[in-house]
Order: C-alpha cells, then structure tokens, then sequence
C-alpha cells in the first residue's frame, strides 16, 4: 500500500500540519510519499525529505502551483495520484480548497477531517460541529483524506534522507490567478502550532482591549486566538478565529478570556490538555470545560495575571 | 448573469445534536430543521449582486427528499426567483450531490455559483469544490468578499495566515464564509410572494445520473466529555496552580 501526503508549505519552508498529515499515514500504514507542490519551493522539498520514514519527495516547482491555486495543484495530485491508494493532506485552508477537487477528478469520495484510523478503509472524523463522532468506512479503492492535524501527533522533522525526484508535469488550467494577500505578520508562534494559546471573546469589548492579552501571550510565548463573536465584531482579524469552522487548537494550556463557550468554539479547543476559563458570568458555559475557572472581571483579572508571571 | 445558489436542509443550528443510544445515527426525530446558515449567507450574496445590478436571475437549486421544499421557498422568500428541486431519498454523499449539481449547472448554464463553504451536519466541506472540478470551473472558496471586475470574479478569500484574493474566470464558483454577509430576515409579504414563485422538480435519471455509496457510516458516538474541573478563588490561586499541579507554566 502506497500513501502520497501532500506538503502544507509557503515554498521557503515547511509547515508543522505536514508532519501531522504523515502521522496519519503512517496510522494507515503502508510506504509513503510527499508531494511538495509549489514555486521555487527546492528548500520546502529538501525539509520534507528530512521528515523520517519517507520514500520520495515529488518537487513540483513550477509558477502555476505558487500561490497553490486549487485548480492547478488538483490536476497535478490527480495525475500523481494514479500511482497510489491513498491521497492524504491536512485540513487546512489549503487541503480544504484542493482535494476535494482531486476526489471529485478521480470519481472517488472525500473523508474529510479524520480525528482517527481504526483501519486503512475505516476512519473516525467528527460531524455536527463536534457534537458526534462518526466511525465511517470508505468502500473506494483510492482514499482521498483530509487530517485534522490536532488529532495526530507530529512525527519527528528531522533524521530522514528521502530522494527528491523533479516532477515535470505542468498544469496550468488558467482558470484563476492569483492578485494579492494580507497576511498577519507576528513574531507569535501560529496559532494552530502553539503550546500555548490565550484568546479573546465578546466580553474583551474592542481591539484594544487585546493589548491585555498581548502582554501575557508575550511572557507565555502563547499565540492570541478570538472567538468568532469578536471576530464578527471587528476586534481581531479572521485568522484569529478559534472554532469549528475556524481553526482548531489543541494546546498544552488554552486560556480563554471574556468568552461565553458557544459550542462552535469549544469544537476549536476543546481537546486542549488544560483549560483557563476567566469570565465574569459564573453561568458561562465555559466554565463546564474548564480545569481551572476563575469568575472575575477580565479587565482586573488580566493585568493581575501578567503581574504574577 | 444568471447567479444559481445551492441550498441543503440540515438540523438548525442551535439544535444540540445527540447521537441515538444504540450508536446506529443521530437522533433526528422531532428537531427543528433550516437552512444551512452558510447556504442562506449565499442566498443573501446572490439577491445582494442581483440589487447591485450584476445579477439579472437567481435560481435556487436544492437536493434531498421532499422536505427541501420548504428550504428552496425560504430562499424564495429572501428574493431568489426561481427554485429547482433535484428529488432524492436518503443523504446522498457530497460528490453525488456535485453530479447532480453540475447536471443543474449544464441545463442552466449560470456564469455564477454560489454554495456555502460546509454544512453543520456532515461538516464535509467538499461539494463547491468538487462541482468545479466536475464542471472544469474556477473556485473561490471560503469567500469574504465577491466583485466582479471586467470579464472576472475577484473573490477575496480567509485563508490560514490572513485574506488571499484571486481573480477568476466567468463562469466561476464561490464558496461563502461566515463574513461575506449577515442574511436579512424574510418580511410575511414576501414569504407570501415567495409561495407564487415558480419551483421544478427534476430527478437524478433526467441527468443521467446514478446515485452511489462510497462511504459508509458504521456508527455515531458521543465525543468524549471534559468534565469541569474547579474554580479558582483569585488569579493568585490561578497562577499556583498552573504552576504547581498543571505544570503547563514555569
């Protein structure tokens, strides 16, 4: 059985969620390979084939995979994937937006968002936001899979010596192009990727207010998340967005501030090792998830704390 | 340009959804069914373009048993104009509503399509993205923003590590985030208008599609439950024992 694990990278370097990707495969068993699709990504493809327990790393460096557009990379994934049972990538916005569409080209069925393998053709993955876990099995002979990376722990990035082998094929759909972004730049760890993760609700009140977590988050090396509410609000940006259909965390420590605990956010962190609630409503629902509560007003609370570490 | 959204009929959102006792399936006896908040936010962009004079039709396709009905005249109802109703027993897996989908999109031919970007029973994620492939279209998922420039869609999109904007060619496909839009509410006339308005019903033999199962769901379970742990009395106590008995902090 032969598994092809799709690189989340930004071409200079890789991204922890591939490492969680290829956990999953080596759950599913079998030989595995990455595929590294990008442009002028040579230094991403050399730490894939580091990653311990790799065949070879395909290296699709060409300018119409740069910025990963979906309809380019599914056509390449697909074309690849002839040689391989099983196609898996991580959930991020990136696997989200393209393999559906190498599912869809190979007339096979997406698993998305696996939490667990039972066996090579039987997964777990969470529906209704997290309120049910569904065991399913895929009865397709190729699997194409999505990974919720917070489920598998990171193999080790470093120690192995696969080949990376050129891939020559091009595809260029000219379907889309690329025109800009704005990306968050932080001296933060990423929010998915952090130990430790201090985030904002509804009851922080403005934008400003997240300055008293940035203090905190400072002293704990912890990223800053919000809840979709003070998303919603304006106070943070979208990328800040902790919850189901967000990102989903799962943290040594996860601190949450002025948030109620909609069950669409605890779906984003609930599987956080420990849990700081600190809210002024002692009713918040919060409070049934959290190890250690603390009913208090935030805005009191916040600097005490910053003082105390 | 004609706009053509996909609607789903799922549990509404505020139902806490319980998986049934012998683990067979959720238990969906009884509750509160409504459109997908993230198809009604795609209702909401296609009538917003059609204000905007971009827009000259909006038609509202939906795929499931009979009851979906009730979903497409909502949608009639926040000012879509014409509704297709593909009839299928059962909850046809994310692909095979994509071949039906595109079995509507050859009939109708729209220059635009707009899904929502899941929905918040299967949590799939898939079906926008599999109807551009089905149908050789560009996509621009998980959108916050949509704008036709020219000959293109700019579709600006929430991505991981902040905002992407692509440009896309006509015909294209969009996928709606929370942020695009906030749906208005249906006013009681044009709930009333809405019963008026044309509504067809179409089934996956007219396409030449066959309906199939790649995927089985063998059973549900609760998630495991975090129990809750203790209040602290002051952020002294806090820190103490996150130090000392956590150990999460040094």
């Amino acid at each position: 059985m032969k598994t092809l694990v799709i690189a989340e990278h930004d071409n200079a370097s890789l991204k922890p969620a591939t490492l969680n990707a290829v956990a999953a495969a080596q759950a599913i068993g079998g030989e595995i390979d990455i595929l590294v699709a990008g442009g002028d990504c040579a230094s991403a493809a050399q730490a894939a084939a580091a990653v311990p327990g790799i065949g070879t790393v395909w290296c699709a460096d060409n300018a119409a995979y740069a910025h990963q557009l979906a309809e380019n990379v599914s056509l390449l994934i697909a074309e690849l994937a002839a040689g391989y049972d099983n196609v898996v990538a991580p959930a991020t916005t990136n696997g989200k937006n393209t393999i559906p569409r190498v599912a869809a080209l190979l007339d096979v069925a997406q698993i998305s968002d696996i939490i667990a393998v039972d066996s090579p053709d039987t997964f777990k993955r969470p529906i209704y936001a997290g309120n049910v876990i569904a065991t399913v099995q895929s009865s397709d002979s190729k699997k194409v899979i999505t990974v919720r990376t917070t489920a598998f722990d990171a193999v080790a990035a470093e120690g192995g010596s696969a080949t990376v082998e050129a891939v020559a094929a091009v595809h260029d759909s000219g379907l889309s192009t690329f025109v800009s972004e704005e990306v968050a730049v932080s001296d933060r760890p990423e929010l998915t990727a952090a130990s430790v993760v201090i985030s904002g609700g509804r009851g922080m009140q403005n934008g400003d207010n997240f300055k008293l977590l940035e203090g905190i988050a400072d002293k704990l090396g912890a990223a800053i998340g919000a809840s979709r509410a003070a998303v919603d609000a304006g106070f943070v940006p979208n990328d800040y967005q902790v919850g189901q259909t967000g990102k989903i965390v799962a943290p040594d420590l996860y601190i949450a501030v002025g948030i109620s605990g909609a069950i669409q956010h605890l779906a984003g962190m609930k599987d956080s090792k420990v849990i700081v609630a600190i809210n002024k409503d002692e009713d918040a629902p919060i409070f049934q998830v959290a190890d250690y509560g603390l009913v208090a007003d935030l805005f009191t609370a916040l600097p005490e704390f910053e003082g105390a570490l | 340009m004609k706009a053509l959204v996909a609607v789903k009929r799922v549990v509404d959102y505020n139902v806490k959804v319980r998986a049934k006792a012998d683990g067979s399936d959720v238990e969906l006896n009884n509750v509160k069914m409504a459109i997908n908040p993230f198809c009604e936010i795609a209702v909401e962009e296609a009538v917003r373009l059609k204000e905007a004079g971009t827009v000259t039709e909006v038609v509202v396709v939906s795929v499931g048993d009979k009851s979906c009905q009730e979903q497409i005249r909502t949608a009639l109802a926040l000012g879509a104009d014409r509704g297709i109703h593909v009839e299928v027993e059962g909850r046809p897996e994310p692909l095979e509503v994509a071949k039906l989908l595109k079995g509507v999109v050859d009939k109708e031919a729209p220059q635009l399509v707009i899904l929502g970007k899941q929905s918040i029973d299967g949590d799939n994620n898939q079906t926008g993205q599999m109807l551009g492939a089905l149908t050789n279209m560009a996509q621009g998922t998980f959108a916050s923003q949509v704008k036709v420039e020219g000959d293109n869609l700019h579709v600006t999109r929430e991505v991981d590590g902040g905002l992407q904007t692509l440009a896309l060619k006509l015909p294209a496909i969009v996928t709606t985030d929370l942020r695009l839009n906030e749906p208005r509410y249906a006013s009681l006339p044009n709930i009333m208008k809405a019963k008026k308005k044309p509504l067809d019903v179409m089934t996956p033999g007219d396409m030449g599609v066959e309906i199939k199962t790649h995927v089985t769901q063998l059973s549900v379970a609760p998630p495991p439950e975090r129990s809750a742990g203790i209040k602290v009395e002051d952020v002294a106590q806090l820190v103490d024992k996150l130090k000392n008995e956590a150990k999460v902090i040094a």
